[in-house]
């Protein structure tokens, strides 16, 4: 175990993650996932937010398995390895409410940082836009992590504490399996037409997630950290395995014939400039004070970290949210021929501006310095 | 021999790395980084290493003590 627990922290464990993160996401999507969106967090948990019935985007409505899998794969890698910690207490409604406008911003862009990457790797050069966003949120988030910001230290706790959101995955994939309906055209809604409907089936995507979730639990896969690492300091282990995500997602893509090139229209994207990269300086900046990417924060709360899972279900209400108040981004369309351009609606803008706003103010008022060193 | 402690049991990615790399930095050695799970574990050994370091790793209570040394 020892031997391959040095393996996984080594800069070839990080890139094998990576590498299977750039093989598996658009093989998913050549068996059925939606274009440019073989795996993303933030989609996939608003699609579980809609077939809950939390919004009624119809579009948009699906249990993603892939989630389920990567709560569980990280669990068991976790109980294999004797890492299993229940831990929680540091800040969690702060980290509820980062959650919630991290997700705002990613639905601005139509994107976690995951599918940014993969939307690159698939020729949408709206991605660009969208990782500049992410890099610019990032930045921000280190000043205040090096003048002090810090939600806290987090306590031991019952390990019942850990296994809620796994669990809570559990029941997910329990209505996923039987398809209830509990009321008269009510929940669970399922998609019939757009990009919720579009899935592999679900042992694959469910065992995609699991080996997505064991891998990333071993190497602590994080594309937010690898970029904050670089910053933070001149660390580039992280960054490894996201150049590797990268690198093999546009080489199975190619292989796969899934690139095409340009601005718009591309598949569910939009080319509204400006907010594609506000909106992820947004989801950037509210990972930056997380602690951790949507991805990184389903492994972590599959090992135990209760606040890392408040963050992931401030994920899902602020899916919720975005899509009952129409502020995720509209897709560029093609009318009679012509592209018409998408983008966000002006309380779309108004509410990755407020986001903006919070999380800055977090970042200044939540500097309490630990105690650095010193009796214990 | 006077140890430098550093306590970072609780807190998560990136604090301490940071923690221990302002240590480092403070060029006080040896300094023993206190932390209470593994990718902390990791993530303060590469640190360390990174910095020339050397680093011993031992179990202590609910997690692990990591002695540095120039």
């Amino acid at each position: 175990m020892s031997a391959m627990t040095r393996f996984f922290a080594s800069r070839w464990g990080i890139i094998l993650a990576g590498t299977a993160i750039g093989v598996l996401a658009p093989l998913l999507q050549y068996l059925g996932n939606p274009k440019n969106m073989g795996i993303c967090v933030a989609c996939f948990e608003r699609d579980i937010a809609g077939a809950l019935g939390l919004h009624r985007a119809a579009v948009v409505q699906y249990i993603r398995p892939e989630i389920i899998g990567f709560v569980l794969g990280a669990l068991v890698a976790a109980y294999l390895f004797r890492e299993f910690r229940a831990r929680a207490g540091s800040a969690p409604v702060v980290r509820f409410v980062l959650g919630m406008f991290a997700m705002i911003g990613a639905l601005a862009f139509l994107g976690c940082p995951w599918r940014a990457v993969l939307r690159l790797a698939g020729g949408d050069l709206n991605a660009i836009l969208g990782l500049a966003g992410l890099a610019t949120g990032i930045a921000v988030g280190v000043q205040f992590l090096k003048a002090g910001f810090n939600l806290g230290r987090a306590q031991r706790t019952y390990a019942a504490v850990g296994w809620v959101l796994p669990l809570l995955m559990v029941g997910l994939l329990a209505l996923l399996v039987f398809e209830p309906t509990f009321t008269k055209d009510g929940p669970i809604f399922f998609s019939k037409s757009g990009p919720g409907s579009m899935h592999a089936a679900l042992w694959i995507s469910l065992g995609a997630g699991l080996v997505i979730g064991i891998l990333a639990q071993r190497t602590r896969f994080c594309t937010m950290g690898a970029v904050r690492d670089v910053m933070l300091m001149r660390d580039t282990h992280l960054l490894s395995g996201l150049v590797a995500l990268l690198v093999v997602a546009f080489a199975t893509n190619l292989y796969l014939g899934q690139v095409s090139f340009g601005f718009s229209p591309q598949p569910v994207a939009h080319s509204d400039h400006f907010w594609n990269f506000l909106g992820m300086v947004l989801a950037g900046l509210a990972f930056a004070l997380a602690g951790g990417c949507p991805g990184r924060q389903l492994f972590l709360a599959g090992e135990g970290d209760g606040d890392a899972a408040v963050f992931v279900l401030g994920m899902i209400v602020g899916a919720a949210m975005a899509h009952n108040f129409g502020l995720a981004g509209a897709p560029d369309t093609v009318v009679e021929g012509a592209v018409k351009v998408g983008g966000l609606s002006p309380y779309g803008m108004g509410a990755v501006v407020l986001g903006l706003v919070v999380t800055v103010l977090m970042g200044f008022t939540m500097r309490e310095k630990v105690a650095r060193g010193g009796a214990r | 021999m006077n140890f430098i402690e550093v306590d970072a049991r609780g807190l998560s990615c990136p604090q301490p790395a940071m923690m221990a790399r302002e240590a480092i930095q403070a060029g006080q050695f040896p300094i023993e980084v206190v932390v209470d799970t593994v990718t902390s574990r990791e993530n303060v050994r590469r640190i360390a290493r990174m910095a020339g370091c050397s680093v011993e790793v031992e179990p202590a209570g609910d997690g692990f003590k990591l002695t540095i040394r120039k």
